[in-house]
């Protein structure tokens, strides 16, 4: 039977082991669980957002073809592909972990944060791109070429999800970037071991599960009826 | 404040000294004190806002109030007593005391995490009180578009920014509560033996975690088409505004099972505990708690009758209404079983549990007949509304809330509160609620409607009952709140287990020692095993 | 000691680089094939495959990146969770979208 006593575990406390677990793995297990049902919590914050955008390209969908189509797909394409790259060098990162290398978590963590810092420019590159267009919903100046009048309140809806979701996908992943961030600050005082490196385990849970929004966010996004556009 | 005669053992209360230890403290115990301050203060204020209701009411002619300021005072009592109050009042502060400690764990699973809760709670609500003083907000609790996107020129932003912000101190309580009930469970603490009050805190914290995060989505784009005119819900621009009131309903819905699920897990406990029988099915109130949580999100749709939702969609949402009151008269029947052949003491928990019951009973049958499609297109928006959710919230989550308090009182200050006081303020509540709520329903089936501050004359005796009720009402809530402050310097010494009952918490000392327990118990025996009590010296009666 | 505080130790799988590597080509294989198919006139089904490839690449992404498949049936039941969430409040809200106006709104 283990030893229980309180005076021993307060002594005993440090990163590997809070003074309210018993064990490293079930700390380990908590701090996993808990990463796992904050995502879930996200799924359904992005699901409000796919609740919306479902109706309305329910309503709307000729509009929704057309307002898709004056999206850039293959920036799109390839922006998804460094985001895709960018969840490879994170899983490796949690691998390198595993095995306690600690230089190669640091490394795979910098090319985390590059790949993912070039998806942010791109994205910036794009919003930049529809502000020059005049594709900002609520704006006196909005137009998108080849709808009538009567549809151009529907693009607005389509442009309002389109900047909504993109939005808090950014900010998802700025909040990523500062997290990777504190990770790497961490990594190079070698706190991080094969038997402690719980936070860039959960981090990647997290890094992955924003790339997995955008996985769904592209095609819908931006590959609506691209046929139609030719 | 308790050291006078309590031998010089160490507990919570008194290891360390000093606001910084408060403010900056990771022990779940004291972040349960530290909400159970906030929350009084919003409930006042609350209450505060509702007496100017009642004032007004007390005559047909709008006299007090303009009808701008009325709309004002109603929607900031909703704002006041369901987000910061309601919602944060039995987990934040009952369930984060207890729940740890009645599994046998010594904190839970992430201490931090819940000292940012409280902080998040207090950001939001010091957001939200701004808005309340600076001018305050009139779209009504629920924020519907398009007034409150393009119309309202009350304090909108403000208001719903906060409660966003306080929505995460609820995920991450939801969150924290989870995880710890899976993962921190003391040794031999099965989930069958699991008290009551923690399946219903953990049922509680499942629609805290997947419904919250919709109401925060909503909020954001609330906010984006307020701000920067994005377009989500704008009719001008072929959005629907009853997408918000469905967004909003996800959560809003199930948030009534966030107020009412605690206090059903506390009456299990008062029930059990003051009849001294082990509580009758205790499988089926348990998996009746969970069962509460999923079907909860399957009923939203009840809120929009007579929104323009399809007639379609309206008969759906009003036959899956139906299925909540399985569970919940599981709840009560089980509840009435319990009592059977028990050796039943009337002390003040086991009143406020009655009251509960009785109280919850109502609202729940009124539930029904709003949650009736024809029925409810009769009384939509009039006082038989009102009368019914108050019946759930206040009749049932804050009866449950006032018992649970008065249950573990003891416990959580080493100090027996005065009980012929506290049974007299019982009845007291009981009798002024009822004669507050009741002649509502009638009104309400007469056709008064809701939120406005004029009525025809004809209405003005219910009225009148209605505000008497709240005055004794009021009288109500205040005698407690002076015994207990008294009684933390003049109450009798609470032993261990003053009641004799079987949960962990009455196994440690009274106030419990920082880390909970002296040594990690191990669980034998179901939980209401009053075999396991038996011998010790009780104070009961 | 308790069989619930202590958690067995999972055994430890450490995925081989190879499987990320193969799992990042299908990925971005997966996103060409998407991006090239949205040119081609599938109709109705256009949207379906759209969704069938990204429900793939959400498939590999979990299963192998985020580990799930070597994670205890706990996680696996919170992803379900959370995605049978997901879809009550897409089809329960759609329930009404798509119903509008067939039966019609009561006094109108």
């Amino acid at each position: 039977m283990a030893d229980h006593s309180l005076t021993n575990h307060a002594q005993t406390e440090s990163l590997a082991l809070r003074v309210q677990f018993d064990t490293a793995a079930q700390q380990k297990d908590a701090s996993q669980l808990g990463m796992w049902i904050f995502l879930i919590t996200e799924i359904m914050f992005f699901g409000g957002m796919f609740a919306a955008y479902t109706v309305y390209r329910n309503w709307y969908p000729e509009v929704f073809a057309i307002a898709s189509s004056s999206l850039n797909a293959v920036l799109g394409a390839i922006n998804t592909g460094v985001l895709l790259l960018s969840s490879f060098t994170m899983v490796m990162a949690v691998r390198a972990g595993q095995l306690g290398q600690q230089k190669m978590i640091i490394i795979f963590l910098i090319l985390t944060l590059l790949f993912g810092g070039v998806f942010l420019g791109v994205k910036a590159i794009e919003w930049k791109e529809k502000f020059d267009e005049h594709h900002i919903p609520g704006q006196a100046a909005f137009h998108l070429e080849g709808l009538k009048d009567y549809d151009q309140g529907h693009a607005q809806l389509f442009f309002s999800l389109y900047f909504a979701m993109t939005g808090l996908h950014a900010l998802h992943m700025v909040i990523g970037v500062g997290i990777i961030l504190t990770l790497i600050m961490q990594a190079k005082k070698g706190i991080y071991s094969a038997d402690y490196y719980t936070p860039v385990d959960v981090a990647g849970l997290y890094w992955h599960f924003v790339d997995v929004i955008w996985i769904f966010l592209f095609p819908l996004l931006y590959l609506i009826d691209r046929h139609l556009g030719k | 404040m308790i050291t006078e005669a309590a031998v010089e053992r160490e507990h919570y209360l008194n290891a360390s000294y000093g606001l910084k230890s408060w403010l900056l403290t990771k022990d779940h115990k004291r972040i349960g004190l530290l909400y159970l301050a906030t929350i009084t203060l919003f409930f006042f204020i609350g209450g505060a806002f509702a007496t100017l209701i009642r004032v007004e009411l007390l005559t047909p002619q709008g006299d007090l109030v303009s009808s701008q300021t009325y709309n004002k005072l109603f929607t900031m009592h909703g704002v006041a007593m369901i987000f910061f109050f309601l919602i944060p009042s039995i987990p934040a502060v009952l369930g984060n005391f207890f729940l740890p400690i009645m599994i046998g764990a010594r904190d839970l699973a992430f201490p931090k995490l819940n000292l940012l809760s409280w902080y998040l709670l207090v950001i939001g609500g010091a957001f939200s009180l701004f808005a309340m003083i600076a001018g305050g907000v009139d779209t009504g609790w629920t924020f519907y578009t398009p007034y409150s996107t393009s119309y309202s020129n009350s304090w909108v932003i403000s208001t719903a920014l906060g409660i966003f912000v306080a929505g995460f101190s609820s995920i991450l309580t939801g969150l924290n509560f989870i995880v710890t009930v899976h993962r921190m469970r003391a040794p031999g603490m099965t989930w069958f033996r699991m008290p009551l009050f923690v399946w219903a805190n953990y049922a509680t914290s499942l629609i805290q975690v997947l419904g919250t995060p919709v109401l925060a989505v909503t909020i954001v784009l609330l906010f984006v088409e307020r701000v920067f005119h994005l377009g989500i819900f704008d009719p001008a621009r072929g959005g629907d505004p009853v997408l918000f009131q469905h967004l909003f309903w996800f959560y809003s819905h199930p948030a009534v099972y966030i107020m009412i699920l605690p206090s059903m897990g506390v009456v299990s406990e008062i029930i059990s505990t003051f009849s001294r029988k082990s509580v009758f099915g205790y499988g089926f109130v348990a998996f009746s708690s969970v069962a509460i949580a999923v079907l909860g999100f399957l009923v939203w749709g009840h809120h929009l009758f007579v929104s323009g939702q399809s007639l379609y969609a309206g008969m759906v949402f009003s036959f899956l209404s139906y299925f909540v009151a399985i569970p919940s008269a599981i709840k009560v029947f089980n509840w009435t079983a319990t009592l059977y052949k028990g050796s039943i003491v009337f002390q003040t928990p086991m009143l406020y549990a009655f009251g509960f019951i009785g109280l919850f009973t109502v609202g729940g049958l009124t539930g029904l007949f709003l949650a009736a499609l024809g029925m409810d297109i009769h009384v939509t928006d009039t006082y038989f509304v009102i009368a019914h959710f108050h019946y759930i919230m206040v009749g049932g989550a804050l009866m449950g809330y006032l018992g649970g308090m008065h249950f573990w009182w003891p416990k959580m200050t080493g100090r027996m509160y005065p009980e012929g006081w506290a049974k007299l303020s019982a009845l007291v509540i009981f009798l002024g609620f009822n004669l507050t709520f009741f002649p509502q329903f009638i009104l309400g089936y007469l056709g008064m409607p809701r939120r406005y501050h004029a009525y025809p004359e004809e209405f003005q005796v219910l009225n009148v009952l209605s505000t008497a009720g709240a005055s004794v009402l009021a009288v109500g809530y205040l005698i407690p709140m002076i015994y207990f402050i008294w009684s933390l310097r003049y109450g009798k010494i609470a032993p261990a287990n003053p009641w004799g009952a079987t949960g962990l918490e009455w196994r440690t000392s009274s106030p419990p020692p920082v880390h909970n327990f002296e040594e990690t118990p191990i669980v034998s025996h179901d939980a209401y095993d009053y075999s396991t009590v038996m011998g010790e010296e009780i104070e009961v009666g | 000691m308790s069989d619930h505080r202590q958690e067995e130790h999972h055994e430890q799988h450490i995925d081989t680089v190879g499987t990320y590597v193969g799992v990042l080509v299908a990925l971005l294989f997966l996103t060409g094939l998407t991006t090239a198919v949205a040119y081609v006139d599938l109709g109705a089904f256009s949207t379906v495959v759209a969704l069938a490839i990204a429900v793939t690449k959400m498939l590999l992404v979990a299963l192998f990146f985020m580990h799930v498949r070597h994670s205890t049936r706990l996680t696996k039941l919170v992803v379900v969770g959370g995605l049978m969430w997901l879809m009550i409040l897409l089809l329960l809200t759609m329930t009404d979208f798509v119903t509008r106006g067939r039966i019609g709104v009561p006094g109108k």
